[in-house]
């Protein structure tokens, strides 16, 4: 089975295109990525497309940069879309039919509001049978967590102070604004423990990449190709509480798991993370479910500085969704994006020095997760 | 007005009863091969072992329960009114449901993980539908010292 490399990754900067199509937003987003691995759309012999909240949007974006009648397949599984499509396009690469793919993923969510479900009642049960907003649905996971293992609304607050000072070194992040303690505290209140500088913010967004097989990747020239590791998802087993309770913990456990064993990598030789910050609360969590630290050590990872910029393993160096934004079905495009540009020693001012291996990590509510582990090549 | 209002309130979710005296309970399908409940009625098989038609009524002994999670909320969708209480709670006998903690200030100081409550039937904050009809749903609410001795 061939090895399979990432020849050309892009994201457009995350923020508000109100004037722009879903289609147009992942058509400048395929055209960096094919700039980037130098080949054109003609190169490209099928697509996965990903997007949550408009249908078809892959052969939409084909109308845009070029349709020459491949196979699209359009895809959504919440907020792990677009590594979804990323995994598609590996399987696809790694079934010997294909040697160039392509995986994108696009969201326009500007205007779109507070997200969250509602349950089967014939009347109205947000604010009756408490709520399924997610702002409030992550917090009683961050609450769960701080029963056993004593976080405070201060810990959790402190993720989010230092994923809002990474994205100060990174233009392509919707926000780049440095939020004390002391603001990120002081913020309006969402769901308790999350205030609004908690809480991811809604935006548009397209990120996309162009895998390649071993013997393509050898042909454009290994120089800034990044090869997949490992490539996992899984999804939730039965739980109790669920889905009263979405469990976002066991799916990035097993997705997590499965990308270790079969990269053969320990979570030790990682140089960098990008993980799953829909909500400060959530990150905590999974540094254990990564296994980045031992149960009952997130907080004192976190507090120590180990996963800030220059620490032992820093996370979310891209300002995470909390600040870079988080429009659904990019989002797991976009934090490969990251991983790779550190990986080609081309993240500028927010670079870990020596990077050679990352870690990518998304969870979609329902539940599903998925975990690539990227090496530069 | 032509419509007259029905005697009873009608359930707001599934799991619960309102019997033709207007009594409301808790009932909740359970597999009966592996335990695992359901809080939706049309089972054909179980999530958790796989069994199939192995659902049977459950009718809980207790209306106890442990608050195992929760969030204050502030700002909702439009038109809630905030603040509440979102809460899981785990029933001593029953599965865990999400509901309103009530009775109890929405400060994370009065709030105690792994406190013990009582699940409530009461009417549904006067949710009607677009007919008219009351509605009765689930609420926690605080045990009370009282209560604790009575027990």
């Amino acid at each position: 089975m061939s090895d399979v490399y990432i020849a050309g990754i892009d994201m457009i900067k995350f923020g508000r295109y109100p004037d722009k199509t879903p289609a147009l937003l992942g058509a400048e987003a395929v055209l960096g990525a094919l700039d980037d691995a130098g080949l054109t759309i003609k190169d490209v012999q099928s697509v996965y497309s990903g997007c949550v909240f408009n249908t078809m949007n892959g052969q939409k974006i084909l109308q845009q940069v070029g349709a020459f009648g491949i196979p699209v397949t359009n895809l959504s599984n919440a907020c792990a879309t677009g590594a979804t499509a990323v995994r598609d396009a590996w399987m696809a690469i790694r079934t010997g039919d294909y040697d160039v793919v392509l995986a994108v993923g696009v969201e326009q969510m500007t205007g779109m509001g507070m997200l969250g479900g509602s349950r089967a009642s014939p009347i109205p049960t947000e604010g009756l049978m408490g709520s399924a907003s997610m702002p409030a649905t992550f917090a009683e996971a961050g609450m769960e967590y701080a029963a056993k293992h004593g976080a405070t609304f201060e810990n959790f607050a402190n993720v989010a102070v230092k994923n809002h000072h990474h994205s100060t070194l990174n233009p392509k992040a919707m926000l780049q604004k440095e939020t004390p303690l002391e603001m990120v505290m002081g913020a309006e209140m969402i769901a308790y423990p999350n205030t609004k500088f908690m809480c991811s913010i809604n935006v548009d967004g397209a990120a996309a990449a162009i895998l390649v097989s071993e013997r393509k990747a050898r042909e454009l020239g290994l120089g800034r190709a990044v090869r997949i590791r490992a490539s996992a998802l899984a999804s939730d087993p039965w739980q109790d509480r669920n889905p009263q309770m979405p469990d976002i913990n066991s799916a990035t456990r097993l997705s997590a798991q499965k990308a270790y064993e079969m990269s053969g990598i320990d979570p030790a030789d990682l140089d960098l993370v990008e993980l799953h910050d829909c909500f400060a609360t959530a990150e905590l969590l999974h540094y254990e479910n990564l296994q980045l630290c031992s149960e009952g050590e997130a907080v004192r990872m976190l507090e120590d500085g180990e996963t800030t910029m220059g620490g032992r393993i820093p996370v979310n160096l891209s300002g995470g969704l909390l600040s870079k934004g988080h429009p659904i079905a990019a989002t797991g495009v976009a934090n490969l994006y990251e991983i790779c540009t550190h990986l080609r020693g081309e993240a500028g001012q927010r670079q870990q020095p020596g990077a050679k291996i990352g870690l990518a990590h998304v969870v979609g509510l329902g539940t599903c997760s998925a975990v690539h582990i990227l090496e530069k090549a | 007005m032509t419509e007259t209002e029905p005697a009873h309130p009608l359930p707001a979710t599934p799991f619960i009863k309102v019997e033709q005296t207007g009594a409301a309970h808790l009932e909740f399908p359970r597999c009966t091969v592996c335990g695992a409940f359901s809080l939706e009625t049309n089972r054909i098989a179980c999530g958790k072992c796989g069994a199939r038609d192995s659902f049977s009524l459950h009718h809980p002994a207790t209306m106890r329960g442990i608050l195992h999670s929760y969030s204050i909320v502030h700002r909702s969708f439009p038109d809630v009114a905030v603040p509440f209480i979102s809460a899981i709670v785990d029933m001593d006998d029953g599965p865990s449901l999400k509901g309103n903690l009530r009775g109890i200030a929405p400060d994370p100081g009065s709030i105690s993980l792994g406190m013990a409550v009582n699940v409530v039937l009461d009417d549904a904050l006067n949710r009607k539908d677009d007919q008219g009809n009351h509605y009765v749903s689930h609420f926690f609410e605080p045990v009370t010292a009282t209560q604790e001795l009575e027990t």
